[in-house]
């Protein structure tokens, strides 16, 4: 069991309402690897990351996470068996203080890490450190996008997915945010990144899928998509 | 300022306290699943009966003294009043929880029948009522005039500001409140980052019911009567309360509560006693019209 990859897609399908938004998808995350999902907006990116958690439930196929399928369990079920999300609009409480919006990421795993784990964030974000007692709703999007971060690492995730960090942020704070990316996946942590920047996200990323109106179109590692002409096309910009 | 407009603001303050713990269970459910819960009133109502029938097995064993009579009708009743809560929720609305908005409110609407129904049925149509208490009171000299503070009253208050106290601790300080919150603020995340949000809501139905319980057995205290009918007045001017300071603003309903209590209460001594249902409901009218957000509560921004 441990053998195999600590996540896989088996041809899972997911409709919403009458559209297929998901088409026999299939790929795989290797515990320790860094792993992206690239592909023009409404291809289904954040559709496959929430259908992980349930919402939407997948109609056919199988999510295996650990050689479990996970596809017809609660979301709170998979939350609690350590997969972390920063989910698309990151979605941090707005009327919480940045302390309360962690202390929500330790749900799964109790409180006893709490304050070390505090301290650890405010480490990698030393933004978060400055702001501990602002609420959410106040901050800037970077800021907002850090904590939603530094929230899913509170519960100390064998996999962290990650939606679109880079979404409406200033190209320095993008570069802030990939490079404690980079530490974190050095540090060992597996990590499942879904971008429209593809750029960012190849650079960082092991191996990569490429998304295209709820179909994958094309995997490799990061190097080999960065090279490669169509993605260069379609993705990068021709730059 | 004379002696009657502080008898009635004494009489307000305590009045508006209970109002005010009733609208806590409305406004934290509707914070929580943007649902008015109408068989609310009904819980309040229930826990009247509730508290009686502490009064009279602890009567029955032979216990008088204030203290643990009061003990042990507060314990009985806010569990018993918390069952009914979670109860309530897993029978008229869980199961409803993704159907229209609108579902929920008709169910709530039929559980108040049932609940009105089943304790006229098993309790009688009769008014209900418990012995005196708690005895005596203090006065306080205006002039020539003075102001009847009872013991009664006294005990309300405190009772009251506590269990607020206590609920706004849980709700700021604890896992639970941050819990409930986060529910509140955006229930799908909640769920993402591994709550079990079906079970937060039942916390909220039982806490809610729970604040009713405490009003249920403080107005009793005061009042001394009740029947299966009590539930179903209070249980608006509660709601009033609610709205007035916000609903889903928690220290909008016990704000709200107060002011509402005072308001009528003053209204009572100074114009007319017949009249002061009427007034409660103008006030809410013209909340609605000029402040439809109430007075803590922010506008309604409508999710994309």
């Amino acid at each position: 069991m441990s053998a195999g990859p600590l996540m896989e897609f088996k041809n899972v399908d997911v409709f919403y309402g009458q559209i297929h938004a998901l088409k026999r998808v299939s790929l795989h995350i290797d515990e320790g690897e860094t792993v992206s999902l690239i592909g023009a907006n409404g291809a289904g990116k954040s559709t496959l990351l929430m259908s992980i958690f349930g919402q939407p439930r997948a109609a056919s196929g199988q999510i295996l996470y650990r050689g479990a399928d996970i596809s017809k369990k609660s979301a709170h079920y998979v939350a609690s068996n350590g997969i972390a999300q920063s989910p698309e609009g990151r979605r941090v409480f707005p009327d919480m203080t940045v302390e309360e919006n962690l202390l929500m990421g330790t749900i799964p795993i109790g409180m006893k890490h709490a304050d070390e784990d505090k301290q650890r964030m405010f480490e990698l974000f030393p933004r978060l450190q400055e702001r501990r007692n602002q609420r959410a709703m106040t901050m800037s999007g970077g800021e907002q996008q850090m904590l939603a971060i530094a929230r899913a690492l509170m519960s100390r995730p064998k996999l962290l997915l990650l939606d679109e960090p880079s979404l409406g942020l200033a190209p320095i704070v993008v570069k802030q945010i990939f490079a404690t990316l980079r530490e974190l996946a050095k540090s060992g942590m597996t990590i499942f990144l879904v971008e429209q920047n593809a750029n960012h996200a190849l650079k960082l990323s092991d191996r990569a899928y490429v998304m295209v109106t709820g179909e994958i179109r094309m995997t490799g590692t990061g190097s080999e998509l960065l090279g490669n002409e169509e993605v260069r096309n379609a993705y990068l910009g021709g730059h | 300022m004379d002696a009657i407009f502080w008898q009635q603001m004494v009489n307000g303050l305590t009045l508006g306290a209970v109002y005010g713990l009733i609208a806590i269970g409305y406004t934290m459910v509707y914070g929580i699943i943007g649902m008015i819960n109408f068989a609310h009133g009904e819980v309040y109502m229930v826990s009247a009966y509730l508290a009686a029938i502490a009064i009279a097995l602890l009567g029955f064993f032979g216990i008088h003294s204030f203290p643990l009579v009061i003990l042990g009708t507060l314990i009985f009743t806010i569990v018993v009043t918390g069952v009914y809560g979670f109860a309530i929720e897993r029978i008229a609305y869980k199961p409803l929880r993704n159907s229209t908005r609108l579902a929920p409110l008709i169910s709530a609407i039929g559980m108040s029948l049932i609940l009105q129904n089943y304790v006229q049925l098993s309790q009688g149509a009769r008014q209900q009522g418990i012995p005196t208490l708690l005895e005596g009171s203090l006065r306080l000299h205006i002039g020539d005039d003075f102001v009847q503070l009872t013991y009664t009253k006294v005990f309300i208050l405190v009772a009251a500001v506590l269990g607020m106290l206590a609920l706004t601790f849980i709700i700021q300080k604890t896992r639970l409140g941050r819990m409930c919150r986060a529910t509140q603020q955006d229930r799908k995340m909640a769920q993402i980052l591994g709550i079990n949000t079906d079970r937060v809501i039942s916390y909220v139905f039982i806490i809610g019911a729970a604040m009713a319980g405490l009003a249920g057995v403080l107005i009793t205290l005061n009042y001394g009567t009740f029947d299966f009918y009590a539930g179903f007045i209070i249980g608006i001017k509660a709601f009033t309360a609610a709205v007035l300071g916000g609903i889903g603003s928690l220290p909008g309903a016990m704000l709200g509560g107060l002011i509402l209590g005072i308001a009528e209460a003053q209204f009572s001594g100074m114009v007319n006693t017949d009249y002061k249902d009427v007034f409660s409901f103008s006030l809410l009218v013209l909340i609605l019209i000029f402040r439809p957000q109430g007075l803590l509560g922010r506008p309604q921004v409508t999710k994309v």
